[in-house]
């Protein structure tokens, strides 16, 4: 039986001008849809003078308001929710770490057009009946565990429902029943390849080939030190509990930009300041539309992950548009000497001086009227070094490479472990002493 | 040879503890502070600094203690084999040995003088250089006498 590469050529593969038409079909159909059962929305369509009869085609779209975050905060738990619960199968939920949880809700063809979705990312990660997958994503309200358990099932893997933990136990399973497909979040794959190493196995007595992972923002330097350590390709995914879950986009064997299910999910860029749509190509915040879901419809809901996104050919056939690895957030976003800076970009440098993430802080201030930029960095005992000489030129280091990333210079500071003051066990990445003034 | 070499410098050597420390008031005292609460005593010390920060290097009765008791309290901490020099009571003691290692073409990336035992007069001198094992040779066989780690605890 040939290997099947594309999980369903159909939508995978369309043309632009049926992808278009496939798109706007359903979109007058959704709106419609969201129009007469959800008040709060068509409240906020009211209010911008929309309604479903303006939309005709995904060119209209710009005309729908915009769903936030505070959207869902507001209209927790049932504001947004399109179905009756009778007909709602399943939910949800965020972390909650900051504010209100956000609950979302699936009906049963919710879930099987999640489950298509993430049939389709681990179809692009190789996976095949013949392999053996074990997901190492946390099962429950968490979107991680059931979604590409979900999909797993549609291809055929052999499924390891193990979740997340007990890290020398899925090592056991990993070796007895010779997972090929590892599907977690990229720290825990991180690890998982420690004590890999640790307890003295080698990656090629392994039976692992990909790993899809997600859920968290994760640098090129991380794929390529999993890579090494599990003797896999590392697959990056997509997804968030707002609009389904893990497989929103996906990465294919190119390993360069998610394609985005668009046929299920619309995605546009938009300036994270004025909210007008930007040209393709063009970096910016990311905003879907849920095409298909039925319990919790989504129009424009404003992600705060800025990418950009591309529609250039893809050498492994599918034409389903690309987004680049989220940049940072909008929320995270900071303009320093009128500059745009995101923790991550710190973060990638950082990533290359020691083998953990330092933590570290941004300190930002104005002096009359120019910026200071600052960054604090804790010193690891992995850096660590007897000479005074050696601190130095890790200071010039970190300097000159945040000056080649940004364009700007920022004074270093090496501190002590642990001297970063933490808040919920994380450190505390950016104070912005010129909001106070 | 070469092993042989190698264990003769290990023995030949003394543990120095180097702490990542930033230069903010009390700083110090906290450190000496929470050493002398564990019972450890400081054999040498020194500190190297910039405007910001400052390493502080120790030599300690205890070592294995001294190490866990900083990783215990969160400190970036490493160890290095230093050599620990006994002077000769006469002048020109300390440019005999320099030039010992100089004539070796050994650099000295730093030293600092050890009070090694109140009753003891005898100056103590601690140097880390670039090739350890031909500093040991070379010190040696210049009549010089290189305390041990184990000479150190008996002191
Ligand atoms: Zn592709």
């Amino acid at each position: 039986m040939p290997e099947r590469l594309i999980w369903d050529e159909a939508h995978e593969c369309m043309s632009r001008e049926e992808m278009k038409k496939l798109q706007s079909e359903k979109l007058v159909k959704q709106v419609r849809h969201v129009w007469d059962n959800v008040p709060y929305y068509r409240k906020l369509m009211e209010e911008k003078g929309v309604t479903p009869d303006d939309i005709k085609s995904v060119d209209d779209i710009s005309k729908l308001p915009f769903l936030s975050k505070a959207d869902l905060r507001d209209a927790y738990p049932y504001g947004l929710l399109a179905k009756p619960l009778s007909e709602c199968v399943r939910i949800h939920s965020t972390s909650g770490t900051t504010g209100k949880r956000v609950v979302a809700f699936y009906t049963q063809n919710d879930v099987d057009m999640w489950e298509e979705c993430t049939a389709r990312a681990i179809t692009a990660a190789g996976g095949t009946k013949e392999d053996v997958l074990q997901v190492a994503y946390g099962y429950g309200l968490f979107t991680g565990g059931m979604g590409i358990h979900g999909g797993s099932h549609k291809v055929g893997c052999l499924t390891l429902p193990m979740s997340s933990g007990s890290t020398e136990r899925q090592i056991q399973f990993m070796q007895d029943l010779g997972s090929t497909i590892l599907c977690c979040t990229p720290s825990y794959a991180a690890y998982i390849g420690e004590t890999v190493a640790e307890m003295g196995i080698k990656p090629e007595e392994l039976k692992l080939k990909a790993g899809i992972f997600g859920a968290e923002p994760w640098t090129e330097e991380m794929r390529q030190e999993i890579e090494r350590m599990l003797g896999i390709k590392a697959y990056d995914i997509y997804g968030l509990t707002e609009s389904s879950g893990p497989g929103v986009a996906f990465e294919c064997c190119e390993q360069n930009g998610m394609h985005i299910n668009e046929d299920h999910f619309l995605a546009e860029i938009i300036d994270p300041d004025t909210g007008e749509p930007l040209p393709e190509g063009t970096k910016g915040e990311l905003v879907f539309t849920s095409l298909d879901k039925e319990a919790f419809p989504l129009l424009r809901y404003r992600t705060r992950d800025v990418c950009v996104l591309s529609r250039e050919k893809c050498s492994c056939g599918r034409t389903l548009i690309k987004m680049a690895k989220p940049m940072g957030r909008t929320d995270d976003m900071l303009i320093i000497k009128g500059v745009n800076v995101f923790p991550s970009q710190i973060e990638t440098v950082l990533l290359k001086m020691s083998n953990a993430t330092p933590n570290y802080q941004i300190v930002v201030d104005r002096v009359g009227t120019t910026d200071t930029f600052e960054i604090l960095v804790e010193v690891s005992p992995d850096m660590f070094s007897d000479t005074v000489k050696t601190f130095e030129e890790l200071q010039k280091k970190i300097s000159s490479d945040i000056q080649g990333m940004l364009g700007i210079r920022a004074k270093i500071k090496l501190v002590e472990p642990k001297s970063i003051p933490r808040s919920e066990g994380k450190a505390v990445r950016v104070v912005d002493k010129r909001k106070l003034v | 040879m070469t092993i042989y070499n190698g264990k003769r410098v290990i023995y030949m050597t003394v543990k120095q503890l180097s702490v990542f420390c930033e230069n903010r008031p009390g700083r110090l005292s906290g450190i000496t502070r929470l050493l002398a609460d564990n019972d450890i005593n400081i054999r040498a010390m020194s500190i190297a600094d910039t405007k910001d920060f400052g390493i502080l290097r120790l030599i300690v009765n205890d070592f294995e203690k001294t190490l866990q008791v900083f990783k215990d309290n969160d400190m970036a901490v490493t160890s290095t084999n230093v050599l620990c020099i006994r002077l000769a009571d006469k002048p020109g003691g300390l440019a005999d040995a320099m030039e010992c290692l100089y004539k070796e073409n050994i650099s000295v990336e730093y030293m600092y003088a050890a009070f090694i035992s109140e009753t003891d007069e005898t100056a103590y001198l601690v140097l880390r250089v670039d090739k350890l094992d031909t500093a040991v040779t070379a010190l040696e066989e210049g009549g010089f006498k290189l305390v041990s780690d184990d000479e150190l605890k008996k002191l």
